[in-house]
């Protein structure tokens, strides 16, 4: 079953999919910008997406997730809104990376590639994210955080906490100054 | 004809580059230079810049604030250089440049000329008063040929470039005939630094020979080796060196289209690369008739999206046609068929930006750099277990001693040497009796390990080998794109021996196994990745094999560092009464109070990650890490009834 904020979020990409589809020519060669520029868009792709880029292009469904799966930089599913991502390198390795990750995993009870079900927070693994003497990194979001200690983590969750409070007390406070 | 026109056309952007340099010289308003490439972002630099324009508005001071690349000094990240041309001092270079240091630098050296020496990393030139960064080893020992102009030039501005010299290469390859500019770099012994150190004029020559119109240049920037990072300093810091080198391929091989192939996983190299490009094209410097001449080149980014092994050329190619990026059986290679059917040189990003240097400079004068077989610079990303982690680059030939010891510091925390893994997934870990291997492409391949991408990690006794050649075999697993069977079930299985052994379930017959199914992957492999993949083992196993047989007979991790061969476990005698500073920070709350208000750690609750051992005050120092667990003396939680109840 899917939720109805779901279909909302769909609804949303099909009709942006339909205006941003005549800028391309119908080359394969565009599919791959085709799909980046959809995922830079909506963070995923849904399975309707993916049937409209084939029907653009004139190639079938299969061949479009097929070079959807293939890349690493392409999701099926959407993401959390904060979006966690330990980097795996060999130097985040050697200094402890995967610690790191399953700091997060058990913090928001899942696992890495997956969404927390209130859809707050993701967590992936990245293989370099290039900032190898700083190891270990995680990016949260597109901050870069430099040589993350486990006691860290449990310090990005307060700050979001803080920062969702806050922002609930202005919303508080707006509806209140009405 | 259009030659005269070239180098008039080139002659007045020249002046103009020079006429912005003396205009902001003779401003004589001190200059900031911040790091604001991506580890410099990481380490805090936008925080750092926002500090210093707060400072700067508070005093009401009147500064230039310039973001540039990288210098590749990461361990002293944020770094900042300030030029204060009234205060007598030469630019300097600050380490580490905090908020509120950068507050502090405002307030005493640009209003009050004191320049806060206890935070000086050295001065930029030469002069009385400060050592200057040249005398220390860290830059001394270095060669810059590639990098020279990366974290001293605003990347996003073209003009900078142009005046210290720059794109006066392509309007000297342009005087030429193309032939020449190939049989330059024939001459100068130039080699592909993407990792197999192919002839770079060796490829050229075999395009231009294909008469087929419509040749393609690309410029491989599909850095996916988990552990480089040199080819996102260069395009994120000097990307007009690139382009330059890219344009006289072009010219040299007769190509009109070029294409930078770069990771989407580095936006702000995305970034930079397309404003060069349009500001290169506003200039004509790029574009449809290059400064007048009848050359022609049409540049464009292609955003790569996370495949390692479309690091591999035909694997690149098959991408950009939209595909999924499998390797092709080659020949024909990409010079008689690539891209779209057409000629195609495939170069990486060090192999152009050297290019500039050679047409300016002469082949001879590049190879008094480096080897006879390998002449030039290697530029490594040093990281791991060193004092001074970062991008190096190096004469060839140098050897890896200095490169650890004598550039990057060594190993830190009085620790040792073990081992140093080069060459990323594709190299191999070599130990100590390695360390006086010259460092160029045929002393490496000899020794077990190869250049690769010019990824280097150092590992000091902390690291277990088993472990490091399973983390490669993991990520090779994951990134083999399935096509050849050796490849896609080989390396799983590997991984899943290797699983195996560093969970202590490992049997004697499964070293015996590695070494056999490493040399079929191997053999039955189509592209670099595959063949190279069994790499990080055979050569762990070959140097490293007592440390196999640890986890496999003893059941023991030596370096302590496979989770399941190992426990922590506190210290009654050291543990001090009262004290719980490692309850607060255990993330699974393992610990728990025993006899004597001392602690103790549930073993089955434990995940082992190590943070007690670091907050336990030194003073105390009572965590112990053993292998194999046994060795933990064993004290019995309290019962779960109890604890849950308080």
């Amino acid at each position: 079953m899917i939720a109805p904020e779901l279909d909302a979020e769909e609804g949303a990409m099909v009709e942006d999919i339909t205006a941003i589809l005549p800028q391309f020519n119908k080359t394969r060669a565009n599919l791959i910008p085709i799909l980046q520029s959809i995922q830079e868009n909506h963070s995923y792709l849904a399975t309707v997406a993916i049937e409209m880029v084939a029907d653009h292009l004139s190639i079938s469904p299969s061949e479009v997730y097929g070079v959807a799966t293939f890349y690493n930089q392409f999701r099926l599913h959407p993401p959390g809104r904060h979006q966690i991502k330990v980097c795996l390198g060999t130097a985040c390795h050697v200094a402890g990376g995967d610690i790191i990750l399953e700091n997060f995993e058990r913090k928001l009870g899942i696992k890495d590639g997956q969404t927390t079900p209130d859809r707050e927070y993701s967590v992936e693994r990245v293989a370099c994210v290039g900032c190898c003497a700083l190891a270990p990194v995680a990016v949260i979001d597109d901050a870069v955080e430099a040589h993350v200690q486990p006691s860290r983590v449990e310090g990005i969750f307060v700050q979001f906490q803080v920062e969702r409070e806050r922002q609930e007390r202005e919303n508080m406070e707006g509806e209140a100054g009405e | 004809m259009s030659k005269a026109a070239a180098n008039k056309n080139f002659a007045s952007l020249q002046q103009e580059a020079e006429r912005r340099a003396i205009e902001r010289k003779n401003e004589s308003i001190p200059t900031i230079y911040i790091v604001m490439s991506t580890c410099g972002l990481a380490s805090g630099a936008a925080e750092t810049k926002q500090a210093f324009e707060e400072a700067l508005s508070t005093k009401s001071i009147e500064a230039r604030i310039v973001p540039v690349g990288c210098l590749g000094h990461c361990y002293a990240e944020p770094l900042v250089v300030i030029d204060h041309p009234t205060a007598g001092f030469p630019p300097i270079c600050y380490h580490q440049v905090s908020t509120g240091r950068a507050g502090l630098l405002v307030r005493s050296y640009l209003e009050k000329g004191d320049p806060v020496f206890e935070y000086i990393l050295g001065a930029m030139e030469e002069n009385d008063l400060i050592p200057a960064v040249m005398d220390f080893p860290r830059f001394n020992l270095e060669q810059r040929l590639v990098m020279e102009q990366c974290g001293r030039i605003d990347p996003d501005d073209i003009y900078q470039y142009i005046a210290e010299g720059g794109y006066s290469g392509l309007v000297k390859a342009l005087a030429s005939e193309p032939e020449k500019i190939i049989a330059e770099i024939e001459t100068s012994g130039l080699r592909g630094r993407g990792g197999a150190g192919f002839p770079a004029g060796r490829k050229w020559r075999l395009a231009r020979a294909n008469d087929r119109e419509g040749r393609i240049v690309i410029c491989n920037a599909d850095e996916g080796d988990p552990g480089a990072y040199m080819d996102r300093t260069i395009l994120e810091s000097n990307p007009h060196q690139l382009l330059e080198g890219l344009a006289i391929c072009a010219y040299g091989v007769g190509a009109d289209q070029a294409i930078v192939y770069v990771r989407a996983e580095y936006p702000l190299a995305v970034r930079t690369m397309k404003q060069a490009i349009n500001s290169a094209e506003e200039l004509s410097l790029l574009g449809p008739s290059i400064l007048g001449t009848s050359f022609n080149l049409d540049v464009s980014v292609f955003q790569g999206s996370g495949a390692f092994v479309c690091g591999e050329e035909t694997a690149l190619i098959q991408s950009i046609e939209g595909k999924r990026g499998m390797p092709q059986y080659r020949p024909p290679y990409p010079v008689d068929k690539g891209l779209w059917g057409n000629s195609t040189v495939v170069n990486n990003v060090k192999t152009l930006s050297s290019v500039p240097a050679i047409i300016k400079k002469g082949p001879e004068w590049f190879r008094t750099i480096g080897t006879e077989k390998s002449p030039g610079t290697a530029i490594f990303s040093v990281v791991g277990n060193v004092k001074h982690p970062g991008l190096v680059e190096i004469a060839m030939g140098t050897s890896l001693r200095t490169l650890i010891f004598d550039v990057c510091g060594g190993i830190p925390d009085k620790k040792s040497f073990k081992a140093v893994q080069i060459g990323g997934p594709s190299g191999g870990c070599l130990p100590e009796s390695f360390l006086d291997t010259p460092i160029d492409f045929d002393s490496l391949i000899e020794a077990g390990a190869m250049m690769g991408s010019g990824g280097m990690v150092v590992m000091d006794q902390g690291s277990c080998m088993v472990d490091v050649a399973r983390y490669f075999l993991d990520f090779t697993q994951k990134e083999s794109c399935g096509k050849c069977t050796f490849c896609r079930i080989g390396t799983r299985h590997l991984l899943s021996i290797l699983d195996r052994i560093t969970k202590g379930e490992g049997t004697e017959k499964d070293l015996e196994l590695l070494e056999t199914l490493g040399e079929d992957i191997k053999g039955g492999s189509l592209c670099g990745l595959g063949k190279t993949a069994p790499n990080p083992v055979l050569t762990s196993l070959n140097y490293f094999r007592e440390e196999y047989e640890a986890h496999i007979k003893e059941k023991r991790c030596p370096a302590m560092k496979c989770r399941a061969l190992t426990a922590f476990y506190i210290d009654l005698d050291k543990c001090a009464r009262g004290c719980d500073v490692c309850v607060g920070c255990c993330p699974v709350e393992a610990i728990f109070t025993t006899t004597g208000r001392k602690k103790a750690i549930d073993q089955e609750l434990c995940v082992k990650c190590g943070e007690c051992m670091v907050v336990c005050p030194p003073e105390y120092d009572a965590v112990e890490k053993v292998s194999p667990p046994e060795l933990a003396p064993i004290i019995e939680p309290p019962p779960k009834k109890d604890r849950e109840s308080k």
